[in-house]
């Protein structure tokens, strides 16, 4: 009796994971945090998929760990944004072709008491300053992802050095997501580094307000990497380049402007970006 | 503001839960939940049926057959009972990877990889959960059976059919193992929408977008999940007790 009733459960569970998977095309995106959970890839994949048949299957994770998953083979195409590290990419060989299909940009964001007096200001060097010495806490992603680039280069510039940073108190380096780092931010009244399109749709924000923005410096360009077919023959670049190419399209390019949350615009077609 | 006080608002316990779940879920939501629920269900029910296929002749041949080194593999499945799932899902990243040794079987960001990660965490538990029982067992009853003229081998279904009680206890084990699990399903499926979301990903996915009473949500029906399947299986076990008693 038992022993039956154990083989039907096996069986049934296997058939069951046998239904999942569909005969349709797919390609596997390796994308950033802030694109997926800003909802953006949520709102434009399905158009796309609904005109061409093809899945996009996204993974997301930092811009660092997505160009390894596609490094080892893991992924038929990139979307990230970190310009030095994919120039990396780029130079070692993984990719073929990489261009800007949209842009938005950093703010730094910290709690409504604003302990180091920054709000209202442009200039993200001088407020990282003012962050620095007054020692207000300040969270870091630590995640090797593209906004944890662009806040190390910020860092650097006033002069502090991953190492220096690391053995101060009020730098705390989570090792997570953007969501993970704006709920640490919100939980310990603390500054942060956001790209915009996170920012805007993060909805634990707490006492948590834009205290820099409109600093050139906090461009943010997210840019699609179709793969080398030297370096990663078994990618299927055909189906990816069908979704590269229809990113940079004008119907792409209007997907991605006209993805709004609470009325506001998340990301900016590359078309408009700043030269 | 207003996620502050919907979160607080969950303290009213789970009808606020519920209300949360379905103000969240348009016909899409709808969609894309249910497929993540039959997901985490199908997946942790296909990892705990292997993990069983395996684990409970295991943990019996294991009490009943002995052998040098029976200690030391003893000891090193209850060890394995504290395997850290992220640990798991690395080395079965860097084994799926299309550049690792099994990277031809193009199994990763796929379901299949994710019940063989959850198998893998199952099996030690319900290897050493029926091994304890069965080596009670084997005490007890060693000289019946064998007097019966059964083998060792043969001695293995008549323990487990003995046991039935207690092995129930040891695959729901295995299956809370596996239905609870995060940390190997997210990096081995890669948590993509609609292929291999299940609900412990999802839950962490809306943490990370800070919409923390849709996670609490969500959490609150996988316990509810957990409830009802560990009530389904006592139930059907109920019957088979009674019906099994007079044997023993």
């Amino acid at each position: 009796m038992m022993k039956s009733r154990w083989l039907l459960a096996l069986v049934a569970s296997v058939a069951l994971i046998n239904t999942a998977p569909a005969a349709e095309p797919s390609i596997v995106l390796a994308s950033t945090t802030s694109v997926e959970s800003s909802g953006l890839l949520a709102r434009i994949v399905p158009q796309f998929t609904a005109k061409t048949g093809i899945a996009v299957d996204v993974v997301a994770q930092g811009t660092g760990k997505a160009l390894d998953t596609a490094r080892r083979g893991d992924a038929d195409l990139v979307l990230v944004h970190d310009p030095e590290a994919e120039q990396k990419f780029m130079d070692g060989g993984d990719g073929a072709t990489r261009r800007q299909i949209a842009w938005n940009d950093f703010i730094i964001v910290g709690p409504l008491a604003d302990p180091a007096h920054i709000r209202g200001g442009n200039d993200s060097v001088t407020a990282l300053k003012a962050i620095a010495s007054a020692r207000a806490a300040f969270v870091s992603r630590g995640d090797n992802s593209g906004t944890n680039a662009a806040e190390l280069r910020l860092w650097k510039i006033v002069g502090q050095t991953p190492d220096i940073l690391a053995s101060a108190a009020w730098y705390r380096d989570i090792g997570g997501g953007m969501g993970q780092a704006l709920n640490a931010a919100s939980a310990m009244d603390a500054y942060t580094l956001s790209d915009r399109g996170s920012w805007l749709s993060f909805q634990n924000k707490g006492s948590l307000v834009i205290a820099v923005e409109g600093d050139p410096r906090l461009v943010n360009r997210y840019d699609v990497i179709e793969l080398s077919p030297q370096k990663h023959a078994d990618a299927k670049r055909a189906l990816a380049k069908i979704f590269a190419d229809w990113l940079a399209s004008s119907e792409g390019q209007q997907a991605i402007g006209a993805y709004r949350v609470n009325g506001q615009k998340l990301f900016n077609p590359s078309a408009e970006a700043p030269k | 503001m207003q996620g502050l006080r919907s979160t607080l608002g969950l303290t009213s316990g789970w009808p606020a839960c519920s209300t949360t779940l379905l103000r969240a879920l348009g016909p899409t939501e709808l969609h894309d939940f249910l497929q993540i629920v039959g997901l985490s269900i199908s997946v942790s029910l296909a990892a705990t049926a292997l993990a069983a296929a395996i684990g409970l002749p295991f943990g019996a041949a294991l009490a009943i057959f002995p052998f040098r080194g029976r200690r030391l593999i003893v000891v090193l499945i209850n060890a394995l009972l504290g395997l850290p799932p992220v640990v798991v899902g690395l080395i079965l990243y860097l084994a799926l990877s299309r550049s690792g040794p099994l990277g031809f079987l193009a199994l990763l960001f796929t379901p299949a990889a994710m019940v063989i990660a959850q198998t893998i965490l199952a099996i030690p538990i319900i290897t050493a959960l029926v091994h304890r029982s069965s080596e009670r067992a084997w005490a007890r009853y060693a000289d019946e059976l064998i007097c019966d003229g059964s083998s060792r081998t043969q001695a293995i279904p008549q323990i487990l059919l003995m046991l039935r009680a207690e092995l129930l206890t040891a695959v729901l084990a295995g299956f809370g193992r596996t239905v609870s699990e995060v940390g190997a399903v997210i990096l081995v499926g890669g948590n993509i929408r609609g292929l291999t979301r299940t609900m412990t990903t999802a839950i962490a996915l809306q943490t990370s977008q800070g919409d923390l009473s849709l996670a609490l949500a969500l959490g609150a029906v996988l316990v509810g999940i957990s409830i009802s399947v560990s009530a389904t299986v006592f139930a059907l076990a109920g019957g088979a007790r009674t019906a099994g008693s007079d044997e023993v």
